[in-house]
C-alpha cells in the first residue's frame, strides 16, 4: 500500500468539504445544539442555564445519537457509487493507485471531514464552558466528544460500505436512509419487543449484548456508563452486566464497527 | 509501416497479429462475457511502441469493453493481456500505470475544482511533478483558465483538460476514447499536433472515434470491431485493397463529351458512372484503374480535370463490420 495515495485522495476528499463549507454547517449545527441544550436543556423544568455536565451529556447522547449517524450516512452514501455513476470512477481507477487505497483514501478524507466538524462544533462549546467546568467535568465532556466521533466513523463505514454495494445513488441514498432507520429508531425497539413478547425468560442473559450488535447503542452505552447519576437515571446498572461497562472494550466494539464495513466494502469492490 | 492484414476469419498465425517492431500492447484471445453476452470475444492485438493504433467499430461493438480492459479497469473472462510486458492484472501493473495516460470517453472530472487544481490532483496521483501542471495547461491551449473553476468550462475546454491529466507523468502510452468529441475543427487540428509530437517522441497511442474521416490519415493502423471482435486489422491503405472497394475517377469535361466519356470506357469494368453539372464520377474496379487511365489519356484535351479518390474508411469500415 501507498500512503501517498492514500493521502492524495484522502486530501481531496477532505477539502472538498472544507470548501463547499460542509465542515462549516455541521459544526454550526453541532455548536448550536450543543449551547442550546446546554443553557435551556432544563427549561421544562423552570430553570434556564447551565445546570450540570452530567444532564448536559446525557441530552447532548440523544441528539447526537439521532443526529451523527445520519450525517454521517448521508455524508458516504455516494462515495464510490457517485464517481461510477458520474463516470469518473475508470479514470480514477486508471491512475496507479489500488482499490483498497482508493476507497481507504475516501474514508478517512470523509472521516476527517465529520470528525473534525464533530470536534469544532462540540469543542467550541467546551470553550464556552470552560469556566464552570471541572478537570472531570472536562475530561467526560471529551469522552462524549470522541465517542461521537467513533459513532460517526462507524456509521460512515456503514455508509461507504452501502456505496459499493448499491447499484445506484437513488438506491445508496434510500438503503442509507433504511440503515439509519434500523439502527437508531427500529433495533431497540426490536429487542424490546422480542423481551416483551418472551416475558425475558429466554436468553435474557443475552439481550444486553445484542445491544453490541448495534454502534449508536455502543456508544450510548459508552457515554452513559462514565456518568454515575445518568447510569441511575437511566437504570442501566441494572440491566446491563459490569463487564460491559469497560470503555475499552465498548470503544474495541466501536472500532470493530468501523473496520467490519469497511472491510467488506474493500472485498467487494476489489472484486 | 509496413502493412499487415488480418481478417478476424483468418487462422492468426504465431498468436497475435504484429506489425513489425516492439509490442507493447499484446492482447492475445482476450474475452469479456456478461452471462451470454460477449462484449469482446477473443481479441487478439499487437501495438507497436511509437504507434498511433486506431480502434474503430459501431456503439456496442466491444471498444470501451475493450479499452477497460486493456487498462486492467476489468478482469478478462479470458485471454491475456499485457502492457509493456506486465500482465494488466498483476500486482507489477501500478508501475506500467504511471507511465499511461487515459482519456475516457465523455470525460467526467471535478466540477469544484479549478483546471490547475485538477491537474495537481492527478499529478499527484502518478507522482508527476506539480511544476509540469502549467505547462501541460499551455500545451492543451488551457493556460486562460487554469484559475477557473471546471464547472465553467465549455464541453470542449473540459475534453482538452481531460486531455490534459492524459498528458501528465510524460506517459509512454495513451488510451484515448473518443478524444476530439466536443472539439471544435482547430482544436482537432491541434490535438492532431500534440499527438504527432508525441508520437515522434516514441509515445504510444491507441485512439477510438466514430469520426472515421478524421482518423483515417491520421492513424499508422486500425482494428475494426463488430460483435466483440476485432474483423480486420491493418494500415487504411491495406485495409482498402483488401476490401478491393472500387475507386472513384472525378473527371470535368464539357457536357458535349459526356458520351464520348462514356464510349471510351464502355470495355472496362466500370461499376457506376454518374454525370451532374459538368462533372462525371467513374467508379471502376481497382485491377482497371491503369486502364481508365490509358482510355483517358485517349480523349486527349477534352479531359479538363482529373482526381482519383480511393475509398474512404467509411466505406472500408461498412465493408468489414457489415
Amino acid at each position: 500500500m501507498e500512503i501517498s495515495q492514500v493521502a492524495t485522495i484522502a486530501g481531496k476528499e477532505f477539502w472538498d468539504r472544507i470548501r463547499n463549507r460542509w465542515v462549516l454547517a455541521v459544526a454550526l449545527v453541532f455548536t448550536v445544539f450543543a449551547l442550546v441544550i446546554a443553557y435551556f436543556g432544563a427549561a421544562q423544568q423552570g430553570a434556564v442555564g447551565f445546570r450540570s455536565i452530567e444532564v448536559t451529556i446525557a441530552s447532548l447522547v440523544s441528539l447526537v445519537i439521532y443526529l451523527i449517524p445520519l450525517i454521517a450516512l448521508l455524508l458516504g452514501f455516494d462515495a464510490i457509487v457517485g464517481e461510477r455513476e458520474r463516470g469518473s470512477l475508470d479514470l480514477l481507477l486508471s491512475m496507479p493507485i489500488t482499490r483498497f487505497e482508493l476507497i481507504l483514501g475516501k474514508y478517512l478524507g470523509l472521516a476527517g471531514a465529520l470528525a473534525f466538524s464533530t470536534v469544532a462544533g462540540f469543542g467550541l462549546v467546551a470553550i464556552v464552558l470552560a469556566a464552570q467546568l471541572d478537570l472531570n467535568a472536562l475530561f467526560h465532556y471529551f469522552g462524549f466528544m470522541a465517542s461521537s466521533v467513533l459513532l460517526g466513523m462507524a456509521f460512515l463505514s456503514l455508509a461507504v460500505m452501502l456505496s459499493v454495494f448499491a447499484a445506484d445513488r437513488t438506491r445508496a441514498s434510500g438503503l442509507a436512509i433504511a440503515l439509519w432507520f434500523f439502527f437508531v429508531l427500529v433495533f431497540d425497539l426490536l429487542l424490546l419487543g422480542a423481551l416483551v413478547v418472551t416475558g425475558g425468560q429466554y436468553g435474557g442473559d443475552l439481550f444486553p449484548w445484542l445491544l453490541l450488535l448495534n454502534p449508536a447503542d455502543v456508544f450510548r452505552i459508552l457515554n452513559i456508563f462514565s456518568l454515575e447519576d445518568v447510569r441511575t437515571l437511566y437504570g442501566l446498572a441494572t440491566v446491563l452486566p459490569p463487564s460491559l461497562a469497560e470503555p475499552w472494550l465498548l470503544a474495541l466494539v466501536m472500532l470493530g464497527w468501523i473496520a467490519a464495513p469497511l472491510g467488506i466494502a474493500s472485498w467487494r469492490f476489489g472484486k | 509501416m509496413e502493412s499487415t492484414i488480418q481478417a478476424a476469419a483468418e487462422p492468426l498465425a504465431g498468436g497475435a497479429p504484429d506489425a513489425p517492431g516492439e509490442a507493447v500492447i499484446r492482447v492475445r484471445g482476450a474475452a469479456k462475457h456478461y452471462g451470454a453476452v460477449r462484449a469482446v470475444d477473443g481479441v487478439d492485438l499487437a501495438v507497436q511502441r511509437g504507434e498511433l493504433f486506431g480502434l474503430i467499430g459501431h456503439n456496442g461493438a466491444g471498444k470501451s469493453t475493450l479499452f477497460k480492459m486493456l487498462l486492467g479497469l476489468i478482469p478478462s473472462s479470458a485471454g491475456e493481456i499485457t502492457i509493456d510486458g506486465a500482465p494488466v492484472s498483476g500486482g507489477g501493473f501500478r508501475a506500467v500505470r504511471r507511465r499511461i495516460g487515459y482519456l475516457p470517453e465523455n470525460v467526467v472530472l471535478y466540477d469544484n475544482l479549478t483546471g490547475l487544481e485538477t491537474l495537481h490532483f492527478f499529478a499527484k496521483l502518478k507522482n508527476a511533478p506539480a511544476a509540469d501542471c502549467g505547462a501541460v495547461l499551455e500545451r492543451v491551449g488551457l493556460a486562460h483558465a487554469a484559475a477557473r473553476r471546471v464547472r465553467e468550462y465549455s464541453k470542449g475546454m473540459r475534453q482538452r483538460l481531460g486531455f490534459a491529466q492524459a498528458l501528465l507523468g510524460r506517459p509512454q502510452i495513451l488510451f484515448l476514447d473518443e478524444p476530439t468529441t466536443g472539439l471544435d475543427p482547430e482544436a482537432i487540428r491541434e490535438f492532431y499536433v500534440i499527438l504527432r509530437g508525441l508520437r515522434a517522441e516514441g509515445v504510444t497511442a491507441v485512439i477510438t472515434s466514430h469520426i472515421l474521416a478524421e482518423i483515417q490519415e491520421r492513424v499508422d493502423r486500425l482494428a475494426i470491431m463488430a460483435s466483440g471482435k476485432v474483423q480486420a486489422l491493418g494500415t487504411v491503405q491495406a485495409l482498402r485493397e483488401e476490401m478491393d472497394l472500387p475507386l472513384w475517377f472525378d473527371l470535368r469535361v464539357a457536357e458535349a463529351d459526356f458520351t464520348a466519356v462514356r464510349d471510351a470506357l464502355g470495355s472496362l469494368p466500370v461499376v457506376a458512372i454518374e454525370a451532374h453539372d459538368g462533372r462525371v464520377a467513374v467508379q471502376v474496379r481497382r485491377e482497371a484503374k491503369m486502364a481508365v487511365f490509358a482510355a483517358l489519356a485517349t480523349l486527349g484535351g477534352r479531359v479538363l480535370d482529373l482526381h482519383v479518390r480511393e475509398p474512404s474508411l467509411e466505406d472500408v469500415f461498412f465493408g468489414f463490420s457489415d
